[in-house]
């Protein structure tokens, strides 16, 4: 499983001097199995670079909506693959408990938000609601999406090819109205996404200073996110979702601060637009 | 351990949030948590006596009409939010782990999930001086 990072960002797009090594666009990730499936996991603004380099030639796409606030699906309406004709293009994400995934997506998908309704893109369009706990398979890829604590409907997704497991929980607030975070594993949200995944991709918005005026917002401090990888006994963090206001400059410091930690039993890699992980 | 459902654990996170008394089900009338206000109510610590199954803990308290006659089991509120799928509010007596009787006025519902699964029940108590 070949694994890259197109967006980075959290919240907004974050385009300009200050951002170009960590990144300016919001989340997008590109997982490749071993024959080639192609897995995309949310379509923020990053997914407009993902999509030119895809040819309609692959036959098929799936892409994994962890949730629908924007900066998840900003970049959808500029998906190439949706424009290609005979494309199958699978769209997996969570429905409301009043609405499916389908009329979800088209509040943005279609005027006066966008100009180009969801029903109207020429490609194969196959839309799959994920409901709880539910298990799928894509190729090569066994699939578990489960709810997590963010509001509104959010999953994460664990995705395993043969022995090695990707988790992604790019948007998550573990520690919210908890003050053992991190608890035991049955009272603690995305535990079974996360349990001893060999790369963890996880939400990492705030300094911990930043959190406390913060709280509820549904995302976690870097010291929750190393707790949370802690507790959940994986192998390796990729602190994701970087907060728009922070630069380069300022993002350097905090993951120096927090690399200083000599008892890290993980690998902490922050997330770079453009990294690659092989799993 | 399974990991609980996403909805028991932000009920529970709500739950200790709050001054209210709350007992918290899951869908086959376990006792998973009880708050900090509701060990008052209950006698113990939650730490100390941790989850307790169905079968167990309605009986525990001894719950009852004021003159001591005993409230059937399935008509503690929770219980019917569990076994109906109803909301349910009604006034009875208990007597907690700490032996002391209390009157209580106690509503609960239950707890359905985003999927539209019954997930467990929310008790919600009273003390009646």
């Amino acid at each position: 499983m070949k694994v890259t990072l197109w967006g980075t960002r959290g919240s907004l797009a974050t385009p300009g001097p200050e951002s170009i090594r960590y990144g300016g666009n919001t989340s997008c990730v590109e997982v490749r199995g071993e024959d080639d499936t192609l897995l995309v996991l949310d379509a923020g603004t990053g997914v407009r670079r993902l999509g030119d380099t895809i040819r309609p030639e692959i036959g098929r796409v799936d892409l994994l909506l962890t949730h629908l606030h924007m900066d998840h699906i900003q970049g959808l309406g500029f998906f190439e693959p949706l424009f290609m004709p005979g494309l199958s293009v699978h769209i997996w994400g969570p429905s409301s408990t009043t609405e499916g995934l389908r009329e979800r997506l088209q509040h943005y998908l279609s005027p006066p938000l966008f100009p180009v309704r969801l029903r109207d893109v020429p490609c194969k369009l196959t839309l799959h609601d994920v409901v709880q706990r539910e298990d799928f398979r894509v190729g090569p890829f066994q699939i578990k999406a489960d709810l997590v604590c963010h509001p509104g409907p959010t999953v994460g997704f664990r995705i395993r090819e043969n022995d090695r497991v990707l988790a992604y929980i790019p948007d998550h607030e573990p520690a919210l109205g908890m003050p053992d975070f991190p608890s035991e594993p049955a009272w603690l949200s995305g535990y079974e996404i996360a349990q001893g995944a060999d790369l963890l991709i996880h939400d990492a918005q705030f300094s911990e200073d930043e959190y406390p005026s913060h709280v509820g917002w549904g995302h976690s401090s870097i010291p929750q996110a190393l707790d949370f990888a802690r507790a959940t006994g994986v192998k390796a963090l990729v602190p994701f979702h970087h907060d728009p206001s922070h630069s380069d400059e300022i993002m350097d410091e905090l993951w120096e601060k927090a690399k200083a930690d000599p008892d890290l039993p993980f690998a902490l890699v922050p997330a770079r637009e453009g990294a690659t992980f092989e799993l | 351990m399974a990991q609980r459902a996403i909805e028991l654990i932000l009920m529970r996170q709500l739950a200790s949030s709050l001054a209210q008394p709350i007992l918290l089900l899951d869908a086959d009338g376990d006792l998973l948590f009880f708050n900090e206000p509701a060990e008052a109510l209950v006698g113990r610590r939650f730490d100390d006596v941790g989850e307790i199954r169905r079968g167990e803990w309605a009986m525990l308290f001894k719950p009852s009409e004021e003159d001591g006659t005993p409230v059937k089991r399935e008509d503690l509120p929770l219980l019917i939010a569990i076994d109906r799928q109803e909301p349910a509010h009604r006034n009875y007596w208990i007597q907690g782990l700490d032996g002391v009787r209390r009157k209580l006025e106690s509503t609960a519902f239950p707890l359905v999930g985003q999927s539209g699964e019954c997930l467990g029940a929310v008790g919600l108590f009273w003390e009646i001086d």
